[in-house]
This record gives structure tokens, sequence and C-alpha cells, in this order.
């Protein structure tokens, strides 16, 4: 597992929650995820699939194992990393525009040029706003945006500061059928034109083996990994594939395992 | 549609007018003498006949209000801050906030009196100290209720527990603050009226309380009036403020930067 750019090694993580005992929700988990590689997580639902994105970001601190990014331990929020979450968590008092912005006023080296570079910054947005189909939509205020148009504008402000690594947590869980597959295909179009470290937590078998290279399933809580699938379709990929029969039985096999895993948790 | 909503602003004025109607009337069908409840009209008649002479008292009241209001707010959108960003501060700070904002700022007049002398000082402290904490209140509760969410975002680009004040937490509190803005200006004329009728010389508060013991009841009605028209005047003056500043929470299409 050495070499690899994004690393957990045999970790453990409990929430605590005031004095009480704590959750333990993982336990023993470890993965590899090589450079500009795209990797998701499925598994049975609170089974700590966002938890490990947050140990990867930086965001909690492991209680025992090793989380490494880069080759370097995970001491703090890592910089490097553009995040979006399943509510689009857009700021309400900024038009679309300026949410997107927002990483390149906090991250070096953009932040200290911000104020001279306003416009080349503005300027990268609307491109960006234009790859996921929102131009024309910039000066908008969230609330004016359909969920839909909030999850492409909060991708945007996950690639805006060109993230090394792509943290996605559900990104596409509360939306509608359609509007979900235009955007794994905008999605995948962006990861295969700048090729940052993705890794995409899901509950949507579909949608992991149509844009990931690798799948981790876990457990149910407390979580750890039990299988790894590559997933060996060809890029670009397209919705016909999805119902091939080679894709297909990935999804069984993927479907199988996350049953037997939580069949196991309730006899347990 | 457009005449309907003319009515709708209309309306709010009809109420005035109405109730100085049936005040009048009321006042005029049971012979209620002047020194018990005076006639709308006899107070509007003070207030046009005597305005030179109530000018200098009400820009007194006026700016001592104003000056108050200022710092009470500053002051509590300070304390707001701290109790609001760290659970410590608020568990500590909270109680002792209570307890002094449960003593009747009656009380605490002859205090500051004792303090800094009877007269504009004492007023504008009154005002200031009953505008802290609504404000405070107000704002603790827009920091202590962002979500988690949204500083997440922020957090995970590495940004500091400043950044994060700034960005998210204190844009987010604007909504609460000025909520608390309406709230606090109207206290902050009780606050200074409070003062002015026991330790002052000049003001609305005191004119009152002159006129009140020289039983001159048209004049004590003539600074009620007074009150609670610069009362109405900066409510609104804040509310459209509030409307301007954060449409946002109030989702108005027509908001923008």
């Amino acid at each position: 597992m050495s070499g690899r750019f994004v690393l957990l090694d045999a970790v453990d993580l409990t929430y605590r929650a005031g004095e009480d005992e704590g959750t333990l929700a993982l336990e023993g988990a470890s993965l590899g995820v090589g450079r500009g590689e795209f990797a998701a997580i499925v598994g049975p639902s609170g089974c700590g699939k966002s938890t490990i994105l947050k140990l990867v970001s930086g965001l909690l601190a492991a209680n025992r194992g090793r989380v490494e990014v880069a080759a370097r331990p995970v001491a703090g929020p890592v910089k490097m990393a553009g995040m979006a979450f399943q509510n689009p968590t857009m700021l309400p008092w900024l038009s679309a525009i300026d949410n997107v912005l927002v990483p390149l006023k906090i991250v070096q080296p953009y932040r200290s040029q911000f104020k001279q570079k306003r416009a080349e910054y503005e300027e990268r947005a609307r491109a960006l706003f234009k790859t996921v189909g929102l131009a024309g939509f910039e000066k908008r205020f969230p609330w004016q945006l359909s969920g839909g148009m909030q999850q492409r504008a909060s991708l945007c402000r996950a690639l805006i500061h060109e993230p090394e690594m792509l943290l996605l947590d559900e990104p596409f869980g509360a939306l509608d059928a359609f509007t979900r597959e235009d955007l794994w295909a905008t999605l995948q179009e962006l990861w295969m034109s700048r090729r940052p470290t993705v890794i995409l937590v899901t509950h949507d078998l579909r949608e992991a083996a149509y844009l990931a290279d690798r799948i981790f399933v876990m457990s149910a809580r407390p979580g750890r990994v039990i299988a790894a699938h590559e997933v060996p379709f060809p890029r670009p990929r397209t919705l016909d594939m999805t119902f091939s029969g080679e894709f297909v039985e990935l999804i069984h096999a993927l479907r199988r395992e996350i049953s037997d895993a939580r069949e196991e948790a309730l006899a347990a | 549609m457009r005449r309907r909503s003319l009515a709708r602003r209309s309306l709010p004025w009809a109420v005035i007018i109405g109730m100085f109607l049936v005040w009048e009337a009321l006042c005029r069908l049971f012979n209620v003498p002047e020194f018990v409840l005076p006639l709308p009209s006899q107070i509007f008649e003070v207030l046009i006949t005597r305005w030179e002479a109530l000018l200098p008292h009400t820009t007194q009241t006026l700016m001592t209000t104003v000056i108050g209001f200022v710092g009470g707010v500053i002051v509590g959108t300070l304390i707001g801050i701290a109790i609001g960003s760290s659970r410590l501060v608020y568990e500590a700070m909270y109680p002792l906030l209570v307890g002094f904002y449960s003593i009747p700022k009656v009380a605490v007049v002859p205090i500051l009196v004792l303090w800094f002398g009877s007269g504009t000082v004492p007023a504008v402290i009154t005002s200031l100290v009953i505008c802290i904490f609504p404000v405070v209140v107000n704002v603790a509760t827009g920091l202590a209720t962002t979500e988690p969410e949204l500083e997440d975002v922020l957090r995970a680009l590495g940004a500091s527990k400043r950044d994060i004040l700034w960005g998210v937490g204190i844009p987010r509190s604007m909504p609460y603050l000025f909520a608390s803005l309406k709230i606090a200006i109207t206290l902050a004329f009780v606050g200074t009226v409070i003062s002015e009728t026991v330790a002052a010389n000049r003001g609305i508060g005191n004119v009152m309380i002159i006129a009140s013991s020289n039983i001159d009841v048209p004049l004590v009605f003539a600074g009620l009036f007074i009150l609670a028209f610069m009362g109405i005047a900066l409510y609104a003056l804040f509310a459209l403020l509030e409307s301007r500043m954060t449409g946002w929470a109030m989702r108005k299409t027509e908001f923008s930067m």
C-alpha cells in the first residue's frame, strides 16, 4: 500500500457525544488510493463512509492508525482538497459566483492576490460555470437556483482552486435520476481533463461503477473496508454501458457484498 | 392588485387617525376634564404652538438615545460574538447577563447619578445598558445556530477560526442582529426617558415630569407623542436597513448587493 496518494492504515475512530462511551464509527479501516485515481466508497448506511472523508480532509483526527495524504500524515485540514457534500451548502448571502470564489479567498497563494486578480478569478469561475452548464446564472442567489443547479455550483466551488484531491460526500444524493446522470457525465469530463484524485462516497452503486476506477465496499458499523473492486470499463464511459451485462454483474456483486455485511451486522 | 397594495399601505395610517377620532369623540361625549385626558386636538395644538420650546428637548433626547444605542449595539455585538462562538464563555457569562438584565433600570439611575452627576451622561449609559441584552442574545443565537456544514466548507480549506467567524458566522448572524436593532432602538428611548425623568434638566423626559407637576397634562401627552413618533421613525429606519442588508434571509427577489 506504500506510495499511495491517500492512505488509511488500520484506522479506528470513535465519536464522543458528551460523557457516554461514544459510537465506534470505524474499526481497523484501511484503504489506498493512487494519485489521479477515481475511487468510490460504498456500504450500508451509517457505516462510516463520510467519516473516512472527514479523516482524509483533516476535519477529524483518528483515534488509532495512520491517515496519510501525499505521503504525509494528516494533522489538520489539508489545503489541497476540494469538498462537496450532499447538501450544496451554498452561503445564502453570496451570489452563485461569489460562493464559488470563496476558496480563493481562503487558500494561498490565491488569497493574498485576490484583490489584484479578482477579474481573472471571476473569469476562471465563469469558465467553470460554463463547463457544468450554469452559464448565465452567476449572479443568482442560491435560493434562486434549483437543487441540481446548486449542486453544480457546489462542484465548481470544490474545483475552483484546482485542488489535487476532490472529496465528494454523496454529492448527487438529493437529486432526481436525470439530473444525477447529467452530473455524472459532467464530473467524468472534469475528472478526465484535470485528473485530480477523487474519493466519492455514495449509496448509488450504478454511480460508483460508472464513475470510479476502484470501488471500496465497507462493512456495517463499526466500518472497515471488506472488499475492493477494479472497474475495468474504458473511458469516457457512457450511460449505455451501465446496462451492459458486465456492468450489471459488477453491481450485483457489490449489492451482494453490502447485503451480506448488513445481515452479519443484524445477526451480531 | 395595485389598488389593494395601496389600501394595505394606508391601513396603519387609517388605524392611527381612527384612534384619534374615537379618542376625541369619547372625550367630548363624556366631558372628560383636560387634566385627566386631554383631547388629541389640544395635544396637537401644544405641539404646534410650542414647538420652538420643545425642539431642543427633542434633539437632546434623540441624541442621548442614539449615542446610547450605538454604544449598546457595539458592546452587545462584541459580547454576543464572544458568547456565541465559545461554549465556555456562554456558560460562564450567561447567568450574570440574565441577572444584570433582570435589574430594573430605574434602580440603576440613582447609582449612575452618584457616579457621574445628573444630566446627559447617566441618560446615555441607561439607554446603552438597556440596549445590550437583546443584541447579545440575538447575535449569540445567530452564531450558535450556524450550520456546521457551512463552517465545514471553510474549515476543509484550512481556514482559521477568524476566517470562519468573518466568512460565515458574522454574515449568518446579521439577520439576527438587525432583528435585535429594532427592539434595541425602542428600548433605548425607554432608557433615556427613565433617566431624564429622574435626573436631568433637559430632554423630553424632563419636560414631561415638570409638566406633570404643573398639571399641564396636554404638554405631558405632547411629550409622549414626540417619543412615539421618534420611536416609529427609527424603527422604520432599521426595518428598511434590515431589508436592504439582509434581504437574502427573507428571500427577496429584488435583493442584490
